[in-house]
């Protein structure tokens, strides 16, 4: 069970983490308590797989990587099978089956047009996919996992 | 433009952050570099929009947020922006993106949407719909996780981190 510490804790890492020589010193000092209370309750809430990831979150696009939605429609049989070549490839970072007639569906980040052009046309050749479509964004609104807790 | 001392930065901050008093300094001795120097281009990153958020990431299942969907709306091209700042505003929605339409799936607007429950999913998407005077919307579910993982930016080998 998280604490209230905890909870404060985690809804002021969400939303920042200093750069700055001694960061865990800074949250402590907000929370009125000392920079080694911060850092163990940190580890302890880590551990126990509370924290998925502590820091830095990079912006695809301001980092040359070109980024893509794809909705596939596989055979139901085939299903596990092609999610977990699908998996394999490093620049895809979510993977999940869903209800509905494109019933996979997993995001692509790669360097370059050509590479997801190539990974694509891989996927599409996998038995059991009978239609891969690519949805690109047009425009990012917004990309900001918090929770408040 | 980024320099391969950049990208070995970039690299050498998606692994496990320490947990330590003076944690950049260990980044920092881990790439060869002074800690000084690590802070100065993370700062220009913040600044320049590369690095988006400095902080942590819940498993969100965990911290009692255990459903989500993929909600994806068709919205008129001339009124794109103003649902993109009604959606990212709501506090449920974390991920919110136009994307071009295909003729077999002609929606335009895709949002995450968590909550604690799929019924609850359910009602944001109806307050989401009314609010917003969008009638046409599909609600997909996830049924069975295969991956998600952190992206990991300029890493030379096969070694991103399942979660």
């Amino acid at each position: 069970m998280l604490t209230s510490f905890d909870k404060d804790l985690l809804n002021i890492l969400q939303t920042g983490l200093p750069i700055a020589s001694r960061p865990f010193a800074e949250i402590a000092e907000s929370l009125n308590a000392d920079e080694i209370t911060v850092i163990d309750r940190l580890r302890y809430l880590k551990e126990h797989g509370y924290i998925r990831r502590i820091g830095a979150f990079f912006d695809s696009a301001s980092l040359g990587y070109v980024g893509t939605l794809i909705a596939a429609k596989v055979e139901k049989q085939h299903v596990e099978a092609v999610a977990k070549v699908i998996n394999n490839y490093e620049g895809v970072t979510h993977n999940y089956e869903r209800n509905g007639v494109f019933n996979l569906w997993f995001t692509l980040m790669v360097p370059d047009c050509e590479s997801q052009q190539k990974i694509l046309k891989e996927i599409a050749a996998l038995k059991g996919v009978l239609r891969l479509i690519s949805l690109p964004a047009s425009k990012k609104y917004k990309v900001s996992v918090q929770f408040k807790l | 433009m980024l320099d391969a001392l950049d990208k070995k930065i970039i690299a050498a901050m998606q692994d496990e952050f320490p947990l330590v008093a003076e944690p950049y300094k260990e980044i920092a001795e881990r790439i060869g570099i002074s800690e000084t120097e690590l802070l100065k281009r993370l700062n220009d990153y913040w600044r320049t929009g590369k690095i988006r958020k400095m902080g942590a990431v819940l498993k969100h299942r965990q911290v009692g947020f255990a459903a989500n969907a993929l909600c994806a709306w068709i919205v008129p091209e001339e009124r794109m922006d103003e649902i993109g700042q009604i959606m990212m505003k709501h506090p449920a929605i974390t991920h919110c993106y136009s994307r071009v339409p295909q003729p077999e799936m002609p929606y335009n607007f895709y949002i995450m949407l968590h909550a604690h429950t799929r019924v609850e999913c359910r009602k944001l998407a109806e307050e989401l719909a009314s609010a917003t005077g969008l009638s046409q919307y599909t609600m997909l579910f996830s049924t069975r996780e295969y991956k998600k993982a952190s992206m990991r930016y300029f890493v030379e080998k096969r070694q991103n981190i399942r979660e």
